[in-house]
């Protein structure tokens, strides 16, 4: 009997039709020629809801062949739900092979973490963003922000953040400060700690945003100038953890997620799960180089 | 005669502002020798049509008028609020007076904005953001001419809290929680936050009680004399015009009906709208 191998697949390679991943490519093209800019997009159906890493997983599918090597972390997590999930899904619909570790993978899809270790040349790096604008928070209608973004007019965003200072003695952003990218555009680096935001600038990979809910992509390309906002006499820093280290490591010089243990004591730990089990099996691993990382001992 | 001549600082030239489809007609069909500014051909609305003035450096205008009559109109088009149907108007500062202001990029009238005019409105919800701080609202000004120092920001915004006899500890509170002869001082701060040379005040008295009424243009005065801003000072209220300006211009539905000195408006007014206005005077 002659066995049809066209139709054994019930789905397309990698879920999404060949013209839509088309589409999704062009924008991303146009994404990557203006850093930062926000490209308005198809944001088609996933048989997962819009806003929950529909935009991550759109760019991942449009982007990802059948050679390549597929991680995804969710808040630096291999392991959680999210995480599990969309990995699973991918590699049913590609039968790519999938890993943990940060090094190998050639296409990492993230959600509110960059991996702790350094990023390389041949490495594409997704978000899955929630609120793509950042200038939603002082500015709630669309027609104004995507003005406000044509003309430069960020003079109500810098208002907020000197706000912020008067009233609280600080710019107080956790996640998701506001970065200047290429001198132009002010882009939302989705919610990732202000301890990765300085990896953003001038790095070897590509990062990729999706927000599905929202259905805009942008891009910051490889060796792109990204700046976190701040004024001349009030600065950007990173989360200090001051004298806190993570207990089963020692390592102090990693974004560390606070732990409550079975016995009720708290501990800390490094939140980048493979860097985590990296250093704690005490293997060779290189961390990003900035200048904020630069002034913690480790 | 001529070097006089050359001195302008704002020129203006057949200003209009029309609402609707306007056709040939409705320019004649409107006006104060027919007592309406709704062109009964087409319906459409003559908010303002051919103002044409001069005003020189540190000369202060008044428009005067009764409601309706295109006031406002004229100085929110020029203060890119809103945008002219026709007229041209050259400021001196923007590349020397030679190009019209009204045909400029949105990023060159948002400098022209920030840095060569300031606003009063009447109600300061136009003019400051409430979910700002008083601080913030004048911070806001002077980010957009590129000051990005938080301890200079912080001077200056006090200093010009302080001239406009506004408590400096106030600096950093909502201006939604002040009176409102205090959040008018707070915009008056604001509008002169980058020493701009023109300055538009459009009734910026009124709704306020007659004790806050004087120290407010008590205020604008000082200003005036100690800074040398130019002003166009929009109010229905004489009183408010014979305290301020130099020169008026009276209007009525959507033009200018009558100019010169503003003592010899007063004193000797010729149209028979004035005459109207200056009589009814309480």
């Amino acid at each position: 009997m002659i066995e049809n191998k066209k139709y054994s697949n019930k789905y397309n390679f990698a879920f999404i039709d060949e013209s839509t991943k088309k589409e999704i490519r062009r924008k991303l093209l146009k994404a990557v020629a203006i850093p930062g800019y926000q490209v308005p997009y198809s944001s088609p159906e996933m048989p997962i809801s819009r806003g929950w890493g529909t935009g991550g997983l759109h760019v991942s599918l449009a982007l990802i062949g059948r050679d390549d090597i597929f991680k995804i972390i969710d808040q630096g997590s291999d392991a959680s739900v999210n995480a599990c999930n969309l990995r699973e899904f991918v590699q049913m619909m590609t039968h790519c092979k999938v890993t943990f570790d940060t090094t190998e993978a050639t296409l990492i899809q993230s959600r509110h973490r960059i991996t702790e270790e350094v990023l390389k040349a041949n490495q594409l790096f997704v978000f899955q963003v929630p609120q793509p604008e950042p200038l939603r928070g002082v500015e709630r209608y669309e027609n104004k922000t995507r003005q406000m973004h044509g003309e430069a007019d960020y003079a109500k965003m810098w208002v907020s953040l000197y706000e912020s200072f008067v009233r609280y003695g600080d710019i107080m952003l956790g996640a998701g400060y506001p970065v200047k990218v290429n001198d132009r555009y002010i882009m939302a680096p989705s919610p990732i700690p202000r301890w990765d935001v300085p990896n953003l600038n001038q790095s070897e990979a590509l990062f990729l945003f999706g927000a599905g809910r929202e259905k805009r992509l942008y891009v910051v390309p490889p060796h792109t100038k990204v700046e976190p906002l701040e004024f001349e006499d009030v600065k950007f820093d990173i989360e200090r953890f001051l004298g806190k280290s993570c207990y089963r490591t020692g390592s102090g010089k990693a974004f560390l997620d606070e732990l409550f243990l079975d016995d009720g004591s708290k501990q800390f730990v490094v939140n980048d799960s493979n860097y985590l089990d990296k250093l704690a099996a005490g293997n060779p691993v290189r961390q990003h180089v900035n200048k904020y990382l630069n002034t913690i001992q480790s | 005669m001529s070097g006089i001549k050359d001195n302008w600082l704002l020129k203006v030239r057949n200003l209009t502002k029309i609402y609707g489809e306007p056709n040939e007609n409705t320019l004649k069909l409107t006006g104060p020798s027919c007592n309406s500014n709704i062109c009964p051909e087409t319906e459409s609305i003559v908010a303002c049509a051919d103002v044409s003035f001069d005003l020189f450096p540190g000369e202060v205008l008044g428009i005067v008028g009764e409601s309706g009559s295109g006031k406002s109109t004229v100085v929110k088009l020029l203060y890119f609020d809103m945008e002219a149907s026709g007229g041209a108007a050259w400021l001196k500062p923007f590349s020397n007076g030679h190009s019209n202001m009204l045909d400029a990029s949105n990023q060159q009238k948002r400098f022209i904005r920030n840095h060569l005019m300031g606003m009063v409105y009447q109600n300061p919800r136009d003019g400051l953001n409430f979910r700002f701080s008083s601080g913030g609202n004048i911070a806001e000004k002077l980010i957009m001419a590129g000051n990005l120092h938080v301890g200079n920001i912080r001077d200056r915004a006090s200093g010009l809290l302080d001239k406009t006899e506004v408590p400096v500890r106030r600096m950093d509170d909502r201006p939604s929680s002040f009176s409102g002869g205090m959040q008018q001082r707070v915009q008056i701060a604001k509008a002169i936050a980058n020493n701009p040379p023109l300055l538009f005040l459009d009734e910026v008295t009124t709704g306020l009680d007659v004790s806050v009424q004087a120290k407010v243009l008590d205020l604008i005065r000082e200003l005036q004399q100690e800074l040398g801003i130019a002003m166009i000072v929009v109010s229905h209220d004489l009183s408010v015009i014979r305290m301020l300006t130099d020169r008026t211009l009276v209007m009525k539905n959507g033009r200018v009906v009558e100019s010169g000195l503003t003592d010899q408006i007063l004193q000797d007014p010729q149209h028979e709208y004035s005459q109207l206005l200056v009589s009814s005077l309480l």
